[in-house]
Parts: structure tokens; C-alpha cells; sequence
């Protein structure tokens, strides 16, 4: 087992790139690479081939034959290969160029004169001095290369340039003349080191000619296993294959050289060992086709290791798998706390969390161990997969050696006990976009197979239960179950950083729910409350009421106001409230519709509990309760959650497409307004056809008629739904969904009862499609409103054909919108994290990045945490004063 | 040249030197060292403006800004001149 380093932290003080020099790739070459073959008959590794056992081993039973090592002990060697001819580095070729334009082609000195020389240098001094980045010094080399490059003639030796074209990838042209890789390394050669740290390179770690290759390293066996298959078939690596060819050209250009080829053979087959080297660096250069394996696909060389979502660095290195998880499909559990978790039992009895064996807990641990991993019986007790012994081996406890290992457990061992109800694990959903993303939750192993928690916390997770997946993280150390209890746990972020109010709280049936209990104060009789109440942990009832015949009943205010904390007094308006009602004279508690909230002291004296209320997001409630301290909130939502239960499925509660009909007359009211409209339209057309529209201010006549149409079709579309929802009544189950803020809206209903609307794309009527008309139902050049995408009808009466098109057209730019969003923040998302990553807020509120430079003076230039602020407000003054003054303020407030 | 002042447009906030006593008090204030300020290149267009005000501003300078700022009405920033 690995051994862990304790109190090791060192710091990074600085990062050197250099160049791998020719003597350097020899010296560090465990052999040189001659053969292209990799294993003989018998599948043994060939003698420098490229397989050979100096570079490392990948079979079991063989030993390296550089360090003696087995297959896990051998970290692998470099070998190499003596290209015959030198090949340009692809990584470099925008470096060479720059170097070639910027030195003389006769000396090789800078094109620089020896005083602009002194100047340079100082200068890059100077902003090495100055802390400058790395970007700024390439900005710096830059300049002095473009400054260089212009020079057509050289201050040094006075011989005039001649002007190089690349031509991608890798070749070079002077004035049409190709450059060969060796003409090219002759020349940066000639470079003096003096020159290098003008053109940006440090001459003790690089030179400008190691950029073209004469030899090439070839990486450990290790990085390039061969894969044998179940049939026996061996297949290698992409590497290997690509270097195979390597290989091969390299041997026909020596020999053809060495025996006098014609020139023009040697360059084909110089050029073939250029594009070999090429794609074995990067197979995704542009200008050369890939090289391809035999099946037809693409070889994956070495940039492709690297690059990308599924390369070395955002793969593997920035994102890393972990032990200790599991992730499975989420369901709802309106009985568990929002700090809850249900884990299913299987999931429980595999994860596990190392507990110490100490003085005081060796008993209970003999007992958890001599359990075994599979302990029997109704209620689920943990038990334990492995123990850890003080020499740091791991015993795997099974049924038969269970007994055995809990009689020799010793202090100072480890054992990897189940997870249990109360352990504190970290819950998640991806896309992780923002920190409630992942928070701390309390273990309850429940039966079945899915993870369970209350609705309440489905907002911070975006999540819903259409087959939703998370995953959950059992915290391995004492330090990271603190960290997440105190920061992490779900009931410490009720209140969002975003907007600095609620995101968990009540959500559909709990808004419902509320309402029904709340609005115009129903009465419940004894019974009724103590069903209601028993989803509730209250062994008390509050004081009844009584009726003129002596019966005893509870308000629903009564009820609601059990679960809110005692001291609490605001008011608000209610979602529900319709200033058309009172004339906008709000009258407060008497309030006809009941929408005006008073709560003194913990007790609902009046108004409706809805969205405005509870809602998350938006609950003005839930936001002074969560503000009062989060155990407090915790409750709160607890209990809402529960009661809320109660009460809908005690009273019952559905909706379907009759809570949609309206009267008959009603009907033909609409089709009346809405003929209307469509006439209108058509009068306007007419107007326009007529040459008498006046156009709007800024805006084309075609632009006004549209505008114009829209209007008045969207005026119908109102009036329609305004007619609908005067039949359609508080006492309508869909109606108290839209207008409790528990779903849907009252621009949904009457869609349903009254008429769709107009359709749109891209904030036009429809338009496109055939020439001059829509569909070829209509006449060309018809703008009348049913020939561009108006639909008249309702769902509940149906579409006619052509509307069901129309609607389709505009629901399909819905579903792009979303597709290109998502894809489009998620990127933007990256690039924000990448940018602001390691910022921080330090002991004075300055945000500094990791080198102490400054970013903000103040955390938001007013040094303010939204989650502390009120709706990002520094305090809210309304609050202060309410609970300051009490009463007396909130009537004052009324004035 | 016409003498324009940018100082005078509405989107450019306030801006003055810090004279050498204040900046150190400044800098022990904010608890950093002075590269690790934010910078503006000496060939801004408002330090010119400012060096007919103040005379000649050497680079390592402090300019003490006052913005307008959405969240907490009023910030005070400082800057570093900068050779560019």
C-alpha cells in the first residue's frame, strides 16, 4: 500500500522548459532503435527493435534489461532512433520562422544593430524586474523579431535577405526555393548564444537548431504496451506503428543515400520521413492528411494523447476517478430531512468509513467487525469490509474470518466500517455549475435500490426524477467530515450566492398545499387536524375553536402558524394578490381575497401562504426564516414539506382538462374577438397595400404592418384568456396551481381554454417556408394572420392542420434555443472557471490571485457576501426596523 | 493640438496622483507591495492630462482612481505607472 506523506507541503518556485539536445536524447537512450520489427515467432522482443527489452518490459515473467526490474518495478527507458536525414519538428515551425526571418542568412547574427541590441536587453531586464509574465515577455521577443525581420539588409555583415515563405506544415521557401531541414539546422546554427535571449530563448537550455530533429527519442515500451487479445492476436500501439514507419523510411533513405540514389529519389523519400515524423508528433495537422491504421482510422499519436476533453490534462490530470463513491438513480422521500440522504442498503454495506481503533472504542469495533461484511437480521446494523493493521496491511474480513480478525484487533488498527444513519457523505449532480451543486448530506440506509431525499433540495441540483442519476462521496478523514458539516451540509445553503435568497423551499404540491390550508382560513375539524398533524413531530394541538353547536375546530392559520419559529413578524403581499381588486387601496388585513400576509409573533393572523411565501427562489418567508439561523430554517422546511404532505393528501387534490371548460357562450365571444382581430389585421393590410400606413418612428413600412399585426393579434390573444379566466375561478384546481405560483400560469390556461396565439420564430411571424407564402395552402404574398402562423384555436378544441404546423415550427425553435444554449454557457462556463479558478478573498476582503497581485480592492468593490445580503443589498432596512420596533413599524409602514 | 481633457468625459472616473508620503501609507494600509498592484502604462491618455496638472509623473508612481461602481456606489482603486 501506498504510504501517505503527512505535514509535506512545498511550494513551486518556478518552471523551466527546455529543448532536448541531440547528445541528450543519446545520453538518456537505453539502445538504439534499428529494426523495424517488435517480436519474433515466438513472441519474444527483437534485439534493437522496437520492443526491445532495454526500453522496459510489459510481460510478466521478463526482466528489464537496463535496470533488472519486473514488469511494476521498470518504469520504462527512452531508446532512440538516428534519423538519416534531419526532419523539422512540427511543434516549432512557427519558432524556426520566426528565427530565419530575424537573422541574417550570411552571419546568422540578429538583424539588430549592436546599440538597439544593449536597448533590447535592458529592457527585457527591466520587465524581468518588474515581476513581468511570461506573456508579456513573449510579447517583448515578439516585437524584437518583427522589428528584426524587416530589416532587408544586415547591419552586421551587410548582406542582403532574401524573403522566406512557410509552406504548412514544414516546408520552407526562400524567394521559391526550397529550404531543406539541413540547409535550415546550418543556418540557426550559426546563431550566436549571445543573440538567443533577444529571440527569446536561453541559451544554457536551448538552442534554436535542436528544433530540427537528427535523432528522435523513442518512448518506453510502457507508454506503448502491446495489447494481446483474447484469441491470442497481439495489436500494438498507434505509437509503435507510427514508428515502425519511421523506422522503415529512415532505413530506405540511408540506404538510397549512402549508395547514390538519384537526388530525386532521396527527396521523396526525405519528404515521406518528414510527414512520418509529422504525424507521429501530431496527427491532426492541418495540410496533410492524417495517417490512418489499417481499418481506416485516424492514428492517435502524441499531441492526441494530450489534447482535448478526453487528452492526458483534462482527462486525467485535472479530473480523476475515485474509490469511496457510488451513483445511482434518484427518487423522492418527503419524510427525510433536507440534510438527509437515503442510501440503498446494497450501496450502504460497500462503502465504508476508516474508524481508528482506539481504548474507547475497541469493543464496539470487535463488535462491528466480528459482524463480517454481510451482517444478518431486519434492521440494518453496519458492519465492516477490511481492516487496516498497523503495518498498513489490509485484511479483507469475510464470514469465516470474521470472528478470528475482531479477536485480534489492537489499537491503532483501522477498520473500514459500513456506512450507518447519521454518517455525513457529499451528494452531486452533474453539471456541476455552481457550488450547491455538491453538498453535504446525512446518511438514513434505507431499503431498495435508489437514492432518496426530500423535494425541497431538487432545485440547488436542477434535478427531477425522470431517471436522474447522482452520485455520492464517502468523506475519508475526521478533517473532511468537519469541513463538510459546517460548510457543506445542505441546510447552510438554503440561501443562494446568486441572487442572495432562498433556492431551497417549497416547490409545486407544497405551494399548493399551503394554499389550500391558508387561503380564506378554512376550518378542520378535530380529526381532520390530528391527521393533518400526524405527519408532523407535534404532540400538541393548538387551542380550538368552537362552533354555534359546541363542536370543536382549527383554523388552518392555526395549523400553518405551528411550524413557524416563535418571534417572527412581517408582512407581505401574497402571489395571489390582484390590485384590480381594491382598486390598488391596498386595505391589508381585510384584504377581500386574502392576500395580504400578517404574522406577528409566529402566528399567520392573515393572508394566503403561497410562492411569494415559500416558493424557492422567491419566498419573502422563507427568507427571514432562513436568515434567523440554519437550524431554525432547517426545521422550517422540514415541517413545511411534511405538513404540506398532510394536507394534500388528506384533502385531495387533481387537475385535468375539464378544469378547462368554459360556457358556450364564452366560446363564441372569443371566436368573435378573435374574427375581429384577424379583420383588423386584415384592414391594416389593406391600409399598407393602399400605400396609407404611417410608418412608426425608425422603423421600414413592412416593419410597422408586422409590428402593427402583432400588436393586435397579441391584444386578441389576451382578451381571449381574459374572457377564459373570468369563468374560470379560484376554485378550479388548475386555476389555484397557476395563480399560487405552484405551476403553470394563467397565460397557460387560457391557451388551453381560449386561443394559442401567434407563432413565431426569431420574434417574427412565421414567414419562410415556400415562395412568398407559408405553406401552399395559401395564397403568395397573402400576410393575413391566419396565412402566417396565427392559431385561433385552443389545445382543448384542437388544431386544424395547418395551425398544428405552424405550432410546431414555433416549438421547434424552442428546442434549438436550449440545444445551442447549453453547449454555448457550458463553454463559457470553462473559460470563467479557467480565468478566476485560484482567486481568492484574503483576511482584509482584497480578491488576490496565488501571487498576491491585487484584483479588487474589495470583494465586490462593497465587500458584501450575497448569501449574508438581502437580495444583494448591503442590509435590509426593513428588516432591521421590523425587528427593532416590532409592530409599531410594521403599521407605520403601512402609511 | 487642441487641448482635450478625458478626465472631462463622463466614462472616464476620477483620477489623481499620489503624492510619496500618502503612497506609503497606502501600500501599508492595503497590506501588498506595490508590483502587486494593478498597472497603467505610462502613455495613457489620462496621465498625460495629469502631467500637465502635476508636472512631470515618473514611472512607479501611484494614481489614485475613484469610480462609480454599480454595487457599492463609490471605490477607490490604485494603480502603478508603468513604462510600456
Amino acid at each position: 500500500m501506498m504510504k501517505r506523506a503527512f505535514g509535506l507541503t512545498k511550494r513551486i518556485n518556478s518552471i523551466k522548459f527546455a529543448l532536448l539536445s541531440p547528445e541528450e536524447i543519446r545520453k538518456m537512450s537505453a539502445v538504439k532503435v534499428i529494426t523495424a520489427d517488435t517480436y519474433d515467432d515466438d513472441g519474444f522482443p527483437i534485439e534493437k527493435g522496437l520492443m526491445d527489452l532495454h526500453m522496459g518490459v510489459i510481460e510478466p515473467g521478463l526482466r528489464c534489461k537496463t535496470c533488472g526490474g519486473k514488469v511494476d518495478e521498470c518504469p520504462g527507458h527512452f531508446g532512440h532512433i538516428e534519423l538519416a536525414m534531419p526532419v523539422i519538428h512540427v511543434g516549432f515551425v512557427k519558432n524556426i520562422k520566426n528565427y530565419l526571418d530575424a537573422t541574417c542568412r550570411e552571419c546568422g547574427r540578429i538583424k539588430l544593430k549592436d546599440d538597439e541590441i544593449e536597448i533590447y536587453k535592458q529592457k527585457i531586464e527591466e520587465a524581468k524586474k518588474m515581476g513581468a509574465s511570461p506573456i508579456q515577455l513573449l510579447l517583448i521577443n515578439k516585437k524584437i523579431i518583427d522589428e528584426a525581420a524587416s530589416r532587408p539588409i544586415c547591419p552586421h555583415c551587410g548582406a542582403e535577405q532574401k524573403k522566406i515563405t512557410l509552406d504548412k506544415p514544414t516546408t520552407f521557401r526562400e524567394e521559391g526555393r526550397k529550404l531543406t531541414p539541413k540547409e535550415i539546422r546550418e543556418r540557426l546554427e550559426k546563431i550566436p548564444d549571445e543573440d538567443l535571449p533577444l529571440l527569446g530563448i536561453n541559451p544554457e537550455t536551448a538552442r534554436p537548431e535542436w528544433m530540427v530533429l537528427t535523432v528522435l527519442p523513442v518512448p518506453p515500451v510502457n507508454v506503448r504496451p502491446t495489447i494481446t487479445l483474447e484469441t491470442g492476436e497481439r495489436s500494438e500501439d498507434d505509437l509503435t506503428h507510427k514508428l515502425v514507419d519511421i523506422i522503415r523510411i529512415n532505413q530506405r533513405l540511408r540506404e538510397n543515400r549512402d549508395s547514390g540514389a538519384p537526388q530525386l529519389i532521396i527527396e521523396d523519400l526525405w519528404e515521406l520521413l518528414q510527414y512520418h515524423v509529422t504525424t507521429y508528433f501530431d496527427n491532426q495537422t492541418s495540410g496533410i492528411p492524417p495517417a490512418r491504421h489499417r481499418s481506416g482510422r485516424p492514428l492517435k499519436t502524441l499531441v492526441q494523447r494530450l489534447k482535448g476533453k478526453e487528452g492526458r490534462f483534462r482527462s486525467n490530470l485535472s479530473g480523476k476517478r475515485v474509490n469511496f463513491s457510488s451513483r445511482t438513480v434518484i427518487s423522492p422521500e418527503p419524510f427525510l430531512s433536507i440534510n438527509e440522504v437515503g442510501v440503498p442498503e446494497a450501496a450502504a454495506r460497500e462503502l465504508t468509513v476508516p474508524i481508528a481503533v482506539t481504548a474507547h472504542n475497541i469493543e464496539k469495533m470487535r463488535e462491528i467487525v466480528r459482524r463480517g461484511p454481510h451482517p444478518q437480521g431486519d434492521k440494518y446494523i453496519p458492519g465492516a469490509n477490511y481492516v487496516i493493521r498497523n503495518d498498513g496491511r489490509r485484511i479483507k474480513i469475510t464470514e469465516r474470518n470474521a470472528e478470528d480478525v475482531a479477536k485480534k484487533l489492537e489499537i491503532g488498527w483501522i477498520v473500514e466500517r459500513h456506512l450507518t444513519n447519521g454518517d455525513i457523505v457529499l451528494f452531486n449532480r452533474q453539471p456541476s455549475l455552481h457550488r450547491m451543486s455538491m453538498m453535504g448530506h446525512l446518511v438514513r440506509v434505507l431499503p431498495d435500490r435508489t437514492f432518496r431525499f426530500n423535494l425541497a433540495v431538487c432545485p440547488p441540483y436542477n434535478a427531477d426524477f425522470d431517471g436522474d442519476e447522482m452520485n455520492l462521496h464517502v468523506l475519508q478523514s475526521e478533517e473532511a467530515r468537519a469541513e463538510a458539516k459546517i460548510l457543506m451540509l445542505v441546510q447552510e445553503h438554503i440561501l443562494s450566492p446568486r441572487f442572495g435568497g432562498p433556492i431551497i423551499g417549497g416547490l409545486h404540491d407544497h405551494i399548493t398545499a399551503m394554499f389550500l390550508l391558508t387561503y380564506q382560513n378554512p376550518k378542520f375539524s378535530r380529526e381532520e387536524a390530528l391527521h393533518i398533524l400526524s405527519y408532523l413531530n407535534y404532540d400538541k394541538l393548538p387551542e380550538p375553536h368552537r362552533d354555534e353547536n359546541g363542536n370543536e375546530f382549527y383554523y388552518g392559520k392555526d395549523l400553518f402558524s405551528l411550524i413557524l419559529p416563535k418571534g417572527l413578524n412581517m408582512e407581505f403581499k401574497s402571489k395571489i394578490c390582484d390590485p384590480t381588486v381594491c382598486n390598488h387601496k391596498c386595505v391589508y388585513e381585510k384584504c377581500p381575497i386574502d392576500a395580504y400576509v400578517i404574522i406577528r409573533d409566529g402566528k399567520l393572523i392573515a393572508g394566503t401562504i403561497d410562492e411569494n411565501a415559500i416558493g424557492s427562489m422567491k419566498g419573502k418567508l422563507l427568507d427571514r426564516i432562513a436568515k434567523m439561523g440554519s437550524d431554525i430554517a432547517r426545521k422550517f422546511i422540514d415541517d413545511l414539506t411534511r405538513l404540506a404532505i398532510g394536507v394534500i393528501s388528506y384533502r385531495g387534490f387533481t387537475s385535468g382538462i375539464d378544469d378547462e371548460d368554459i360556457p358556450e357562450e364564452a366560446l363564441i365571444q372569443i371566436h368573435e374577438i378573435i374574427q375581429e382581430s384577424i379583420k383588423k389585421a386584415d384592414e391594416l393590410i389593406e391600409l399598407y397595400k393602399q400605400g396609407l400606413l404611417q410608418p412608426a418612428p425608425g422603423r421600414s413600412l413592412e416593419e410597422t404592418l408586422e409590428m402593427e399585426i402583432m400588436r393586435v393579434l397579441a391584444h386578441a390573444r389576451d382578451e381571449a384568456g381574459k374572457i377564459a379566466s373570468r369563468h374560470l375561478g379560484l376554485e378550479n384546481p388548475s386555476v389555484i396551481m397557476a395563480r399560487s405560483g405552484a405551476r403553470a400560469s394563467m397565460l397557460n390556461l387560457s391557451q388551453m381554454a381560449g386561443s394559442i396565439g401567434q407563432q413565431s420564430v426569431r420574434g417574427q411571424r412565421l414567414h419562410r417556408g415556400y415562395q412568398d407564402r407559408t405553406l401552399p395552402h395559401f395564397k403568395r404574398g397573402d400576410l393575413g394572420a391566419k396565412a402566417r402562423g396565427f392559431v385561433e384555436s385552443s389545445y382543448k378544441k384542437g388544431l386544424s392542420p395547418t395551425e398544428y404546423f405552424f405550432h410546431s415550427m414555433g416549438g421547434r425553435e424552442g428546442l434549438v434555443d436550449t440545444a445551442v444554449r447549453t453547449s454555448r454557457s457550458g463553454y463559457m462556463q470553462r473559460r470563467l472557471i479557467n480565468a478566476l479558478e485560484d482567486l481568492k478573498v484574503d483576511e482584509d476582503r482584497k480578491v488576490v490571485d496565488t501571487a498576491g497581485n491585487v484584483v479588487q480592492f474589495l470583494y465586490g468593490e462593497d465587500g458584501v457576501d450575497p448569501t449574508r445580503s438581502s437580495g444583494g443589498e448591503n442590509i435590509n432596512m426593513e428588516e432591521v426596523l421590523t425587528e427593532v420596533l416590532g409592530e409599531k413599524y410594521l403599521l407605520r409602514r403601512r402609511k | 493640438m487642441g487641448k482635450f481633457n478625458v478626465l472631462e468625459h463622463e466614462l472616464v472616473p476620477e483620477h489623481y496622483l499620489v503624492s510619496e508620503d500618502e503612497e506609503e501609507e497606502i501600500l501599508k494600509q492595503l497590506g501588498v507591495k506595490k508590483e502587486q498592484l494593478p498597472k497603467i502604462k505610462k502613455s495613457d491618455a489620462v496621465l498625460r492630462v495629469l502631467e500637465r496638472k502635476y508636472g512631470h509623473i515618473p514611472v512607479g508612481s501611484l494614481i489614485k482612481i475613484v469610480r462609480k461602481s454599480p454595487t457599492a456606489g463609490r471605490i477607490v482603486v490604485y494603480r502603478v505607472v508603468v513604462r510600456d
